[in-house]
C-alpha cells in the first residue's frame, strides 16, 4: 500500500469509529421508545401505522408471539415478492416489457431478498421491470434488515430482563427501525450517490451511438441453440455490426443506499457495486463499504448501552475489527501478488481481472472483506486470487460475524459468546453466566443451532452438489477452483450473504431450489432459535457478578471470543478449504 | 383475523412508504439537485445528440483512439445490456491463454516493457471506463502515429484528462477512455 492507501484505510476506520457511539447511542434510543430528534417528525407517521394495523404499541409480546409475527410477516412479504416477479409482464413502470420469472427462479429470488440473502440468479439490467425493483427489492431491502435488527434488539432485552417473558413487540420494533434508522439515513446516503453519479430517474432505456462501431464474429447457431458447422466441421459465424448499443436507466440510487445500509447487497444490475451506474466514483465506493459496516457496529454499541455496561458491546467491536483487519491485509497481500504465470508475460499491477480501475486495489480488497456483510461486491470474487478468494469465503463460513448482516451479525456473535462463557465456565468448574444471566442447557442449545445451522447445510448440500452431474455441470472453472465455486454458493446462500463466484451457472432447478431451503433455513432457524433464547434469558433472574465470574467486557475474555470462534470454524471447514481454495493456491504457484 | 391485520396492513404500508414513497422523493430530489447525474451523466455532441455517457465505457480497436480494458460482458465487447466480468479463476487454462493471446496482441500494437495489467485483465463490470495513467502513457506513441499527431500533443491531452485520487488520497489516478477519444476527435477528426 502506498502512502494514498494508508491514508484511505487509516480515515475510513476513523470515520467508521466515529460514527459507533453516536449511531449505536442513537438505535438504542429509538428501540427503547424515547424521544429522539426525528421524533416530531416521524412519531405521527409511526403512530399512524399502528393505527392502521391495528397494533398497540404498549402490548409486548412473549418470545413465540414475537416469532410468530416476524416469520407471518416475512411469508407475506415472500407471497408479495413472489407475485411481483410473476406478474411483472402486467405491471406498470416496466418501459422494457421485462418478462415474469420462471418459478423455480422467482421462488428463489423472493426468498433471498425476504432472508436479506439477495443471492441472484438474474441480471437486473435485463430481468427486472423498476416498479418490482422499487415495490419489490427495495421494500424487502428495508424490511429483511428491520427483521434482522428486531430480533437482536429482542435478544438484548431477553439479557436486560428479569423474571419476565416478555420480549418487546415486534411491529414496533419493526416499524422503528425502518422509519427512525433505515429511511433517514438512504434518504441522504441516495442523494450523496446521486451526486456522484449513481442514476435515478424512470425513463426509459437510452440507445446511443458508439464512437467507432465495433465488429465481431457470432457463431451461427439452430433453434435447439447447437452450433452450424460448416463442411470441414468448422462452426459457421457472421459477421455483426454494432453500431448503437442500449445503456439501461432505474430508480438505481434509492435502492442502492438500501442495499448497502441494510446489508442486502442485491444489485440493481448485474454487476453489482462494480457497475458505473451503482458505484461511479472512490468517494461512493467508500461511502457504500461505510453504510454496510455503520448499522452492524454500531449495533455494538447499542448492546453495550442497552445492557448497561458500553465495554461489552466494544469488546465484540474489538474482535470484529480485528478479524476484519486481518482479513484485509490477507485479501490485499493476495491480490497485489503475483500469479506467476501472467508474471511471466511481463503483466505488473496485481491482479486486475475483474476489477475496477476507479477503485484502486486498496480500495477494492476492503470493499470485498465488507462485502461479507452484505453479499455487495465491487469486484468479481471467482477471480480473486486463490487465498483473496479464500478470504470472503472464510469470513462467511465464520458465520457472518465480521461484522455481519444488520443484526444477524451481531446475534450470531452474541451466541459465539455464549459459547465461550460457556467453555471458559467448563474449565473453571462453575456454572457459566454472561452478563448476569445463568447459562444453561437452553441457552447451550440455541447457541449451536444459531451458529451450526448454516454450516451443516453448506457442507451437506455442497456434498450433494458434487454427486450430481447437473450441479457439477455448472461450474465455469476446471479443477479445486470449481470447488470453491459451489462451496461459495452454498456459504454464501446458507449464512444469508448474497455474494457469489458469479461464475457458477447457478440458475438450474438444483441451485434455485435447494439454494432457496438454504437460504430460509439459514435464515429462520437461527432467528426462532435466538428469540427462543431471548425468552429464556429474560425469565431468569438476575446473578451479581462474585469473585468467581468471568469479566465479558475485558481485553482476556475478547482474546478467548477470537480464539473460540477460530476453532469453531477451522475445525467445521478446514478439509473443505483445503480441498478448494488451498490447493488451488499451491496449483498456481506451481505453475500448471 | 385479528392475528392477521397487522402483517397484513404492515406489508401494504411497508411497500407504499419504502417502495413508492421514497424513491419518489429521491428521484423528485435528485431531478433537482443533480439532474445531469441521475440521468446517467450522458455526454452531448455540438447538436444535442447522445454520444455516451462518462461512466460507461465503449469499444476502441482503431490505433487512433486510445484503447480500453478488455471487457468481457456477454455477446459483445463493452455491452451495457449484459454487465459483467469473466468470472475466469486465476489458474483457468482457458483463461490463461486468453491474457496470454492479449499481451500478444499489444506487444504487436507497440508496447514493450511491462503490460499494465488493466490492459490484459477484464474488468468487473465489462464496462470499466477508466484505464490507469501508466496504460494510457503506454499508447501515445502509437496513436500520435495514427493521427499525425506530435507524442507531446496526444500526451498533453491525456494528461489534463488524467483524474487524480479523489480529494487526493481516495481511490487510483484514471484516465477516461471515451472522454480521451472524443477530445482527439475534435482536435484532429
Amino acid at each position: 500500500m502506498n502512502i494514498h492507501d494508508w491514508q484511505q484505510t487509516i480515515l475510513f476506520f476513523v470515520v467508521l469509529l466515529l460514527l459507533v457511539r453516536p449511531l449505536g447511542g442513537y438505535m438504542a434510543r429509538v428501540y427503547q421508545g424515547e424521544r429522539t430528534l426525528l421524533s416530531v417528525l416521524l412519531a405521527p407517521c409511526e403512530n399512524l401505522f399502528y393505527r392502521i394495523s391495528g397494533v398497540d404499541k404498549d402490548e409486548e409480546m412473549d418470545w413465540q408471539h414475537y416469532a410468530g409475527a416476524m416469520l407471518l410477516f416475512n411469508l407475506l412479504g415472500f407471497l408479495v415478492l413472489l407475485a411481483l416477479l410473476l406478474l411483472q409482464h402486467l405491471l406498470p413502470l416496466n418501459p422494457r416489457g421485462m418478462t415474469p420469472f420462471s418459478w423455480p427462479l422467482a421462488i428463489n429470488t423472493a426468498i433471498s431478498f425476504t432472508t436479506n440473502t439477495n443471492w441472484q440468479n438474474y441480471s437486473g439490467e435485463s430481468a427486472v421491470g423498476y416498479f418490482t425493483q422499487m415495490a419489490g427489492f427495495t421494500v424487502q431491502n428495508f424490511v429483511s434488515a428491520a427483521t434482522g435488527m428486531a430480533i437482536v434488539i429482542a435478544l438484548i432485552r431477553g439479557f436486560t430482563r428479569r423474571r419476565t417473558a416478555l420480549v418487546g413487540n415486534f411491529w414496533v420494533d419493526l416499524t422503528r427501525g425502518v422509519l427512525y434508522i433505515l429511511l433517514p439515513i438512504s434518504l441522504i446516503a441516495a442523494l450523496i450517490l446521486v451526486s456522484q453519479g449513481v442514476i435515478q430517474n424512470l425513463r426509459p432505456y437510452q440507445t446511443l451511438p458508439l464512437v467507432e462501431a465495433l465488429k465481431y464474429d457470432k457463431a451461427r447457431v439452430d433453434a435447439a441453440g447447437s452450433p452450424h458447422l460448416d463442411a470441414q466441421g468448422q462452426p459457421i459465424t457472421d459477421e455483426i455490426v454494432v453500431s448503437e448499443v442500449t445503456i439501461p436507466m432505474g430508480p438505481v440510487a434509492s435502492q442502492e443506499a438500501i442495499k448497502e445500509l441494510g446489508t442486502n447487497g442485491g444489485g440493481f444490475f448485474n454487476a453489482n457495486s462494480a457497475h458505473p451506474f451503482e458505484n461511479p466514483t472512490p468517494l461512493s465506493h467508500l461511502l457504500e463499504i461505510l453504510l454496510i459496516l455503520v448499522i452492524p457496529g454500531s449495533l455494538t454499541y447499542t448492546f453495550g448501552k442497552m445492557v448497561g455496561n458500553t465495554r461489552q458491546g466494544w469488546a465484540l467491536l474489538a474482535v470484529m475489527l480485528l478479524l476484519l483487519l486481518t482479513a484485509f491485509g490477507v485479501l490485499h497481500w493476495a491480490e497485489t501478488g503475483d500469479n506467476p504465470q501472467l508474471t511471466e508475460l511481463g503483466i505488473v499491477g496485481g491482479n486486475m481481472e475483474g476489477k475496477e480501475v476507479r477503485f484502486g486495489l486498496a480500495g477494492t480488497s476492503l470493499f470485498e472483506v465488507a462485502a461479507t456483510s452484505c453479499g455487495a461486491v465491487a469486484a468479481m470474487h471467482d477471480s480473486l486470487t486463490p487465498i483473496g478468494g479464500l478470504v470472503p469465503l472464510a469470513l462467511i463460513l465464520l458465520g457472518e460475524i465480521v461484522f455481519g448482516g444488520v443484526g444477524s451479525g451481531l446475534y450470531t456473535m452474541l451466541a459465539f459468546a455464549v459459547i465461550a462463557v460457556f467453555v471458559s465456565g467448563l474449565m473453571i468448574g462453575r456454572t457459566p453466566e454472561y452478563l448476569g444471566k445463568k447459562i444453561e442447557v437452553r441457552e447451550m442449545w440455541m447457541s449451536i443451532i444459531t451458529i451450526l445451522t448454516a454450516g451443516a447445510m453448506v457442507l451437506i448440500l455442497s456434498g450433494i452438489a458434487m454427486i450430481t452431474p447437473a450441479a457439477v455441470a455448472s461450474m465455469a472453472n476446471p479443477g479445486p477452483h470449481g470447488l470453491s465455486e459451489v462451496l461459495y454458493a452454498f456459504a454464501s446462500m446458507a449464512n444469508n450473504n448474497g455474494s457469489a463466484f458469479a461464475g457458477l451457472n447457478a440458475n438450474t432447478n438444483f441451485y434455485n431450489l435447494l439454494g432457496a431451503l438454504a437460504m430460509l433455513i439459514g435464515r429462520f432457524a437461527p432467528a426462532v432459535a435466538i428469540l427462543a433464547m431471548a425468552g429464556s434469558l429474560a425469565g431468569k433472574k438476575y446473578v451479581p457478578p462474585s469473585l468467581g465470574t468471568l469479566p465479558t467486557d475485558k481485553a482476556p475474555f475478547a482474546v478467548w471470543l477470537l480464539l473460540v470462534i477460530l476453532i469453531v470454524g477451522a475445525l467445521t471447514f478446514f478439509p473443505a478449504l483445503a480441498l478448494g481454495p488451498v490447493a488451488e493456491h499451491l496449483t498456481m504457484l506451481g505453475g500448471h | 383475523m385479528q392475528t392477521l391485520r397487522p402483517p397484513f396492513m404492515m406489508i401494504i404500508l411497508f411497500t407504499v412508504l419504502c417502495g413508492g414513497l421514497y424513491p419518489a422523493v429521491v428521484t423528485g430530489l435528485a431531478q433537482i439537485l443533480f439532474p445531469r447525474q441521475a440521468a446517467g451523466s450522458l455526454i452531448f455532441d455540438h447538436s444535442g445528440r447522445v454520444v455516451g455517457s462518462e461512466l460507461i465505457g465503449q469499444p476502441f480497436t482503431d490505433p487512433a483512439y486510445l484503447w480500453p480494458r478488455p471487457s468481457a460482458s456477454a455477446e459483445f465487447a463493452y455491452n451495457p445490456m449484459a454487465s459483467g466480468g469473466s468470472n475466469a479463476g486465476p489458474t483457468n487454462p482457458a483463461y490463461l491463454a486468453t491474457v496470454a493471446k492479449r499481451v500478444q496482441d499489444l506487444r504487436a500494437a507497440g508496447i514493450n516493457g511491462p503490460v499494465p495489467a488493466d490492459l490484459a485483465q477484464a474488468s468487473a463490470s465489462g464496462l470499466d471506463p477508466h484505464i490507469t495513467p501508466q496504460a494510457a502513457n503506454q499508447q501515445i506513441q502509437r496513436i500520435a502515429a495514427a493521427r499525425s499527431m506530435s507524442a507531446e500533443q496526444v500526451a498533453s491531452v491525456i494528461a489534463a484528462r488524467t483524474e487524480p485520487r479523489q480529494w487526493g488520497f481516495m481511490g487510483a489516478p484514471r484516465v477516461n477512455v471515451l472522454v480521451i477519444n472524443l477530445e482527439l476527435d475534435t482536435l484532429i477528426p
